[in-house]
């Protein structure tokens, strides 16, 4: 991105008579910029919406309206009536609490939240949408989002409250134990892709829905509501809110937050909610293919020509961003239909079926994988695109001989001459 | 390449700065946090030398995972003796000896190795996805994919993979699972006790 945001630059300095070259810091830092403000305002509105359809989903579960008070039809204003609110209260902190560690803890739960997202694509292709495009994105995202459990151990102890420290450890037992699970689900459509790579796993469900992933075999379908369960879970989300506890803990490690500190703990909740949603619907949903290839129907789905290639990539941010929202909603469901699970629930959950199940899984989606030939299961519906060929690196890059630029530019040239190819 | 080094100086400053806050500090819980942050700057570290799949892991496993352990064990145990520490100046003096010689080993190793002497040549264009797990995964299992073009055939014997400390590594993994899973057992023998009889437990 940074070379053509330098040209641009370059443009419209050359108005006024100056020059920036190519592979100046300005672009680097331009690009970054809008990198991060691109993600930093999907979570911020993500969270703007989810906290007002919280509020609706519940009022449609327990037979009431929701919202109508603020925002006239539907209470659309509700989100900022409450972060209004949430601004002006006061910013309390305990006498005897580590100050140091209160302050900081909801940042640290807040960053690494927002973390995830820089290697978490919208649409793939030869161009993803992706701020930073890494060869082991999945591996980073589950990395990184494991670290929010620091947050709240630092916010438990910080606190000086015994329901804050119990409330820390009940809920980082449960988010450290559901990452195994978690882990062991993730891996399946990791080996189906043969990639860690998040774009190439999602461009290899290309075509009609029956590429997904989530009808691969029957394995992977199981392995899907497990993966969801397990999210559920590492997000502290209902009916695992250990957290929350109203008839034991009240508000478990964030029991004495107010204001703005206590709202970064909620926006980071949010944000997990919509990476888990987004990973899943990337690994086991098609990501941005939706369950008709209408981009690829109507020729946008190639890069040959940059513009309905972008086009292409847009209907694909639509379809991943549609379909995490859908499972969020359904997060969200969960949330105000179930009842709440007891730790030792809980954790038997986690141990004595999810882990299992995962692991059992896995052995069967290897086998079917080795036994079947690619895409038995439901297979019918073909796309002519499914079968076009994902461009995908060599294992090994051969960059000591050729500059990467150089070889960019032939692997793109060889994706145009094989899709010449086909019809 | 300014933005790179000062990145580079950036991660580096707040591994360092971290570590000796670390060092300097007497409450063991944010001991514990400046061990993340500084561990994590190394992970930023590791990220700019492109080394994505090691950057992960020391995320995954040193921050996420032994961090949380050992502030989980510091939670549990910690006694007030132990929630503030103070060092005797002998401990000090050691650790300053140790950690003195082993910088001096590593800059004089640093600065040795031919490789790594400082060029004009620009680095690696970030562009495409860097692959570094795959490497690995095959160094691993015995085969050096990124040394295929050493000359000298006794060296490239030297560089066939990492087989044998892998199994080593694996080996000692599985004792302290054994390890661990032993001392579990006879605490859940206990336990039992303690719930089943628990008039006749005393003590």
């Amino acid at each position: 991105m940074a070379e053509p945001l330098n040209r641009l630059f370059d443009w419209i300095l050359s108005w006024f008579g100056g020059a920036v070259p190519l592979n100046h810091p300005i672009g680097y830092v331009l690009a970054a910029l809008v990198y991060v403000s691109l993600v930093l305002g999907l979570i911020a509105s993500s969270s703007l919406l989810f906290i007002w359809l919280e509020r609706k989903v519940a009022g449609r579960i327990q037979d009431r309206l929701g919202p109508t008070r603020v925002g006239g039809k539907f209470g659309w204003l509700q989100t900022l009536a409450d972060g209004l609110k949430l601004l002006t209260k006061e910013d309390l902190v305990p006498g005897d609490a580590d100050q140091m560690m209160f302050r900081i803890a909801p940042y640290v739960s807040f960053c690494a939240s927002l973390a995830g997202f820089i290697a978490i694509p919208f649409a793939g292709r030869d161009f993803p949408f992706v701020a930073q495009h890494l060869n082991v994105g999945v591996f980073f995202v589950l990395a990184v989002m494991g670290l929010e459990v620091f947050g709240v151990i630092l916010a438990g102890y910080g606190s000086a409250s015994k329901w804050s420290l119990f409330g820390a450890m009940r809920e980082a037992a449960q988010v450290v134990s559901y990452e195994v699970p978690l882990g062991l689900c993730v891996v399946i459509p990791v080996m189906l892709a043969g990639s860690m790579d998040l774009v190439v796993i999602g461009d290899k469900q290309q075509g009609w829905f029956t590429n997904w992933y989530l009808l691969h075999d029957p394995f992977t379908f199981l392995v899907f509501w497990v993966y969801f369960t397990c999210a559920t879970a590492s997000v502290n989300r209902a009916p695992f809110d250990l957290a929350e506890a109203e008839s034991e803990l009240v508000a478990g490690f964030h029991t004495e937050y107010s204001g703005l500190r206590w709202s970064f703990f909620f926006m980071a909740e949010y944000g997990s909610m919509l990476a888990v949603s987004l990973l899943a619907s990337i690994l086991f949903l098609g990501g941005w293919n939706g369950p008709i290839p209408i981009g690829d129907l109507l020729g946008l789905g190639g890069n040959d020509i940059a513009v309905l290639g972008y086009i292409g990539n847009l209907i694909g941010l639509v379809n991943v961003l549609v379909k995490a929202i859908l499972l969020v909603i359904v997060m969200m469901w969960v949330r105000w239909t179930l009842p709440r699970l007891r730790i030792d629930q809980v954790m038997t959950t986690c141990l004595k079926y999810c882990t299992p199940i995962a692991a059992a899984m896995f052995v069967g989606a290897a086998l079917w994988h080795v036994a079947m030939p690619d895409r038995v299961f439901l297979g019918l519906l073909q796309a002519p695109a499914a079968n076009r060929m994902v461009t995908e690196k060599p294992l090994v890059e051969p960059e000591l001989a050729t500059p990467p630029a150089e070889e960019a530019l032939i692997a793109k040239n060889e994706t145009n001459h094989s899709q010449e190819g086909q019809p | 390449m300014i933005w790179s080094s000062f990145l580079f100086l950036l991660c580096s400053l707040l591994a360092g700065g971290f570590a000796i806050a670390v060092v300097l500090s007497n409450n063991i819980v944010r001991m514990a946090f400046y061990l993340v942050l500084s561990l994590s700057a190394t992970a930023g570290l590791f990220f700019l030398a492109g080394a994505d799949f090691v950057g992960a892991m020391q995320l995954m496993i040193y921050v996420g995972g032994t961090l949380v352990l050992l502030v989980f064990g510091v939670m549990l145990t910690a006694q007030t003796p132990f929630l503030a520490m103070r060092t005797s100046s002998g401990e000090l003096l050691t650790a300053l000896v140790v950690g003195g010689v082993l910088l001096f080993v590593l800059a004089f190793t640093v600065t040795n190795v031919p490789a790594w002497q400082p060029t004009n040549t620009p680095a690696v264009e970030r562009n495409t996805p860097v692959v570094t797990a795959a490497p690995i995964g095959m160094a691993l299992e015995g085969y050096r994919v990124d040394q295929l073009d050493q000359p000298d055939a006794e060296l490239r014997q030297g560089m066939s993979g990492y087989l044998f400390p892998f199994l080593i590594v694996s080996v000692h993994l599985l004792v302290v699972l054994v390890g661990a899973a032993y001392l579990a057992r006879a605490r859940q023998a206990a336990n039992d006790d303690v719930t089943n009889f628990p008039s006749e437990v005393r003590g």
